[in-house]
């Protein structure tokens, strides 16, 4: 499906064009003739989502309406999507919340009263109560949360990790013992990038260090290309193979939902508008929000962007057997997110927004700028990178040296240590990973405080390494220079500067793509 | 006569030396400094066992820098006698014969002046060979003072002429040199102090402080000890450098040291209340302070783990906080000069010599001055550590 009034060519008549920098953005013009891709505007939304929600648990794909897997006395797990989904979070009702009322509903009907809610969070950091409340609304939290029914997985528990077994490949597939040991798991996923769902939701969102490290090391994600496509990404492979495992041994009723690009809305609107549309209230907005953002202390305008909250609206809800269900789930984001892009370019530009999947109502430091704009943009493709082999890619972000101690403790570590001794993902992955996966005081964190496990930082790191390995240059604009260089980046003060730089690989007319996200687009690179 | 640089008694240099010391160099060793350049009558060596010794170059230790700049504690002023020629890192050339020792013999010194130098009975320490704990260093026929160059009799290595006890002298081996024997009486506290810090094979050790004694303390825990992981504390890039190639496993900033040691070690840490200082429950096995400021001995007291050692090797500022001491059961020791009888049954000075002639010390004396010049020369000490130097020396023979 051929979209072309999503590339634009910028000539003399485009005005300058919006790019996200962190808690911030400026309007930059770019060279004559840079391809901007836009992401698609937003798909229409289910307009009844109860009617939807109730229609894909009674008819499922390949598997018994929900009702007919029910039965008192059975144990009944239901496992959902952590914080890390949707970005930025959405406006309340969560779709999981909507999903799980209806799925607790059905189970209560059915007699059913040993149900637990597990969020699956891996070796993500735990949720704070609030944080689970805001997913799975007030009266599940109520119900469930006082008694321990309501909860964050926890991989370094081992009394309640299962092992499965192995893949034909010698994977360990080691999964939350409750969800493995229960008559019915049921996973309320929420997509919004082709990279999520699947197997990934429960053989990777319930697994332990010791499963995961079969699949999130350097040499299974640089040969992932791209996560955005789970037929070439090898660490879906690796999750899928898992998941044929997991199968065996647990019967799971996945619920994927997909959700539409409809992001900003009231005076943020203007950011999911092309700026040659911008009506003159849009110009408005625009200036006062850019004036506002400059004005601000950097504590306000950290609660600004975290107060943003989605209109998203739902695309789609399948339920039933995981394989089937995710086939359409990928329809239904390619649909929203697809942009085909003719041929690769020179250099790449992207712009890093103030939220990523692991930075939610925290901190975007160093590490997870790079993951951002390395890994989850630069992935953003299917078929070929949108930039070519040994080309460059400039990335818009301030970069402070800064760190969320609650968060994010073995980060810092990781920047200081780690780092200044290699950045390349293999060497780090010999000489420190295990080091930092067994640490106890990561995992005394991760376990009680709400701290990402202590091997996360690799996993970014990991995740940039086809970037890496792919790109000749990368340029940062407007970044602290000494971070951007203890991550083996260097660092521009303005885009002039950085296409003057990277022109001894590109040369001085290089052909540029602007990737003008988010919202998300995935390019379909031909 | 002859030349020397003189310590002597001025209570208002004293004070104003102190009032500015170490802040502002330039005027530490300006006016204000109770030292002087004079020419003096040589030291005499009328006694048993003692013989003049011509010095070739003379280091400049951190203690020298402390009488200077009057941060030396009043417990030392019981210790010394004024006015004395300073200098007691010395590589110098026996000007007569010493008992077995002929004239011409290149020597370095032990400078503490112990029992046998004095013509006394042998106290405790010097009968047992812990000669730098001996207990009569202000009687005897020479004047007191705990060390050569802090005595008014014996003179110093900042003079042309010194007097040493035979039981203070080494021979240097032939082939090393003066740049490498100048470095035996630091390098053998360093090997008192790695000794002494009794780490057993694959215990963790933190170094806080990276200037010659730091330097010299992380060689020769490596050299030494089965140590596992050596962890230094240096603030200047060359200081970073030289640790590595000195034998530490990491380095951190003085900033880091928390940071770094949690990680090396696997510790928890902890933050109290208010802006109190962070702990860590666990930590090194072994940690040797060669600062001697309050933080640094305060930081390493709350990275050693429970039931660990801290090894003070620099002399100490008053006001730490020992609450991790008693709370964790900390065994708290300082290591003082260095003994005839270590722990491996040798004098410190013939590992020392061994050292010397070893490890790569190229370049470590890496500024020489002439007497003279000796303002230029504190100032450069001083600052040592900041312009990439570990060890300033005097070019006696050239002054
Ligand atoms: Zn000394
Ligand atoms: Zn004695």
């Amino acid at each position: 499906m051929s979209r072309p009034g999503f590339v634009l060519e910028v000539d003399d008549r485009t005005p300058p064009l919006l790019v996200h920098n962190g808690e911030g953005f400026l309007l930059e013009r770019f060279p004559l003739g840079t391809r901007v891709v836009y992401p698609p505007e937003a798909l229409p939304a289910v307009r009844d989502v109860e009617e939807a929600i109730q229609n894909a648990l009674l008819n499922p794909i390949d598997s018994e309406p929900l009702p007919e897997l029910l039965r008192p006395g059975m144990r009944l797990t239901i496992a959902f999507d952590d914080i890390s989904l949707p970005l930025p979070p959405m406006k309340k009702p969560d779709i999981r919340q909507r999903v799980i009322e209806a799925v607790l509903t059905m189970a209560a009907d059915a007699g059913v009263d040993d149900v637990e809610l597990i969020s699956a969070n891996a070796l993500h950091r735990r949720l704070t109560a609030n944080e689970l409340r805001d997913i799975v609304g007030e009266r599940v939290f109520r119900s469930f949360y006082p008694d321990g029914k309501l909860y964050n997985f926890d991989a370094e528990d081992a009394a309640n990790l299962t092992h499965l077994g192995q893949t034909k490949h010698g994977e360990d597939v080691e999964i939350s013992k409750r969800a493995a040991e229960s008559d019915l798991l049921v996973y309320v996923n929420v997509n919004l990038v082709a990279m999520d769902g699947g197997h990934k939701s429960t053989s990777i969102g319930l697994a332990s260090y010791k499963s995961l490290k079969h699949h999130h090391n350097s040499h299974t994600m640089i040969h992932s290309r791209s996560f955005m496509d789970h037929k070439a990404s090898k660490m879906h492979h690796s999750a899928w193979r898992m998941g044929e495992v997991l199968t065996q041994h647990v019967k799971v009723f996945q619920i994927e939902t997909t959700l539409n690009n409809d992001i900003f809305g009231g005076p943020l609107e203007f950011l999911q508008k092309r700026e040659w549309e911008w009506s003159i209230k849009d110009q408005a907005s625009m200036l006062s929000a850019k004036r506002g953002l400059a004005l601000a202390p950097a504590k306000m305008r950290r609660k600004i962007f975290q107060d943003v909250r989605a209109n998203y609206g739902l695309t789609g809800i399948n339920a039933g057997a995981i394989e089937p269900v995710h086939e359409k789930t990928i329809e239904a984001v390619h649909r929203q997110h697809l942009v085909e892009v003719q041929g690769q370019s020179d250099v790449a530009i992207m712009g890093v927004p103030f939220v990523g999947p692991y930075n939610v109502n925290s901190v975007m430091n160093p590490i997870l700028a790079a993951c951002m704009g390395l890994g989850y943009y630069f992935n953003s493709y299917r078929g070929n990178p949108i930039v070519r082999k040994d080309g460059a890619v400039i990335l818009y972000h301030p970069v402070d040296y800064e760190f969320s101690q609650l968060h994010h403790p073995s980060y810092v570590d990781f920047f200081e240590e780690v780092l200044s001794e290699s950045t390349d993902p293999a060497t780090i992955e010999a000489k420190f990973e295990k080091q930092y996966a067994e640490d106890p005081w990561y995992i005394h964190l991760y376990r009680t405080s709400n701290a990402y496990h202590g091997v996360h930082p690799f996993y970014m790191w990991y995740w940039i390494s086809h970037a890496l390995d792919h790109c000749g240059d990368i340029v940062w604009v407007g970044a602290n220079r000494k971070t951007v260089e203890r991550m083996g980046f260097r660092s521009a003060s303005t885009l002039q500067d950085a296409l003057e730089m990277v022109s001894h690989s590109v040369g001085r007319s290089p052909s540029i793509t602007y990737l003008h996200n988010p919202p998300h687009l995935l390019a379909d690179v031909r | 006569m002859m030349l020397a640089l003189e310590m002597y008694r001025s209570p208002a240099k004293f004070l104003a030396a102190k009032a500015v010391g170490g802040r502002i160099p330039g005027i530490l060793t300006g006016p204000a400094a109770p030292l002087r350049l004079v020419t003096i009558n040589e030291p005499k060596s009328d006694k048993d066992g003692w013989a003049r010794i011509r010095p070739i170059l003379s280091g400049i230790c951190g203690s020298d820098l402390g009488m200077v700049t009057s941060h030396t504690k009043l417990y030392f002023s019981a210790l010394v006698s004024l006015p004395f020629v300073p200098g007691h890192e010395v590589v110098g050339e026996l000007l007569e014969d010493c008992e077995d020792l002929p004239k011409g013999t290149r020597v370095v010194m032990d400078s503490v002046l112990t029992c046998a130098a004095r013509g006394v009975e042998p106290c405790d320490g010097c009968s047992s060979g812990h000669t730098n704990l001996c207990d009569r260093i202000t009687v005897g026929h020479v004047a007191p003072g705990l060390q050569t160059g802090f005595c008014s009799d014996t003179g110093g290595g900042w003079g042309n002429v010194m007097v040493a006890h035979r039981s203070q002298l080494y021979a240097v081996p032939e082939g090393l040199s003066d740049e490498r024997a100048v470095l035996t009486e630091p390098l053998a506290g360093a090997v008192h102090t790695a000794l002494r810090a009794k780490v057993e094979p694959g215990q963790s050790v933190l170094v806080s402080g990276a200037g010659a004694v730091g330097l010299f303390a992380t060689l020769a825990l490596r050299e030494l000890t089965q140590a596992g992981r050596i962890t230094v504390v240096a603030k200047h890039p060359k200081q970073r450098e030289l640790a590595r190639a000195f034998g530490a496993s990491d380095v951190v900033a003085p900033d880091e040291v928390f940071r770094g040691v949690r990680r090396a070690t696997g510790a928890f840490r902890l933050k109290p209340d208010l802006n109190a200082k962070e702990f860590l429950l666990g930590g090194v096995d072994v940690a040797v302070d060669a600062v001697g400021s309050k933080d640094s001995i305060d930081t390493v007291l709350r990275v050693t783990k429970a039931g660990g050692r801290v090894v003070l090797a620099g002399m100490p500022s008053t006001g730490a906080d020992l609450s991790p001491v008693w709370f964790r059961e900390l065994e708290l020791t300082g290591t003082y000069a260095s003994s005839r009888v270590e722990p491996n049954d040798r004098p410190a000075f013939e590992t020392a010599l061994e050292l010397a002639a070893t490890a790569p010390l190229d370049g470590i004396v890496g500024a020489r001055y002439p007497l003279y010049r000796w303002r230029e020369a504190l100032d450069h000490a001083q600052s040592a550590g900041r312009l990439g130097t570990v060890k300033v020396a005097f070019d006696v023979r050239a002054s």
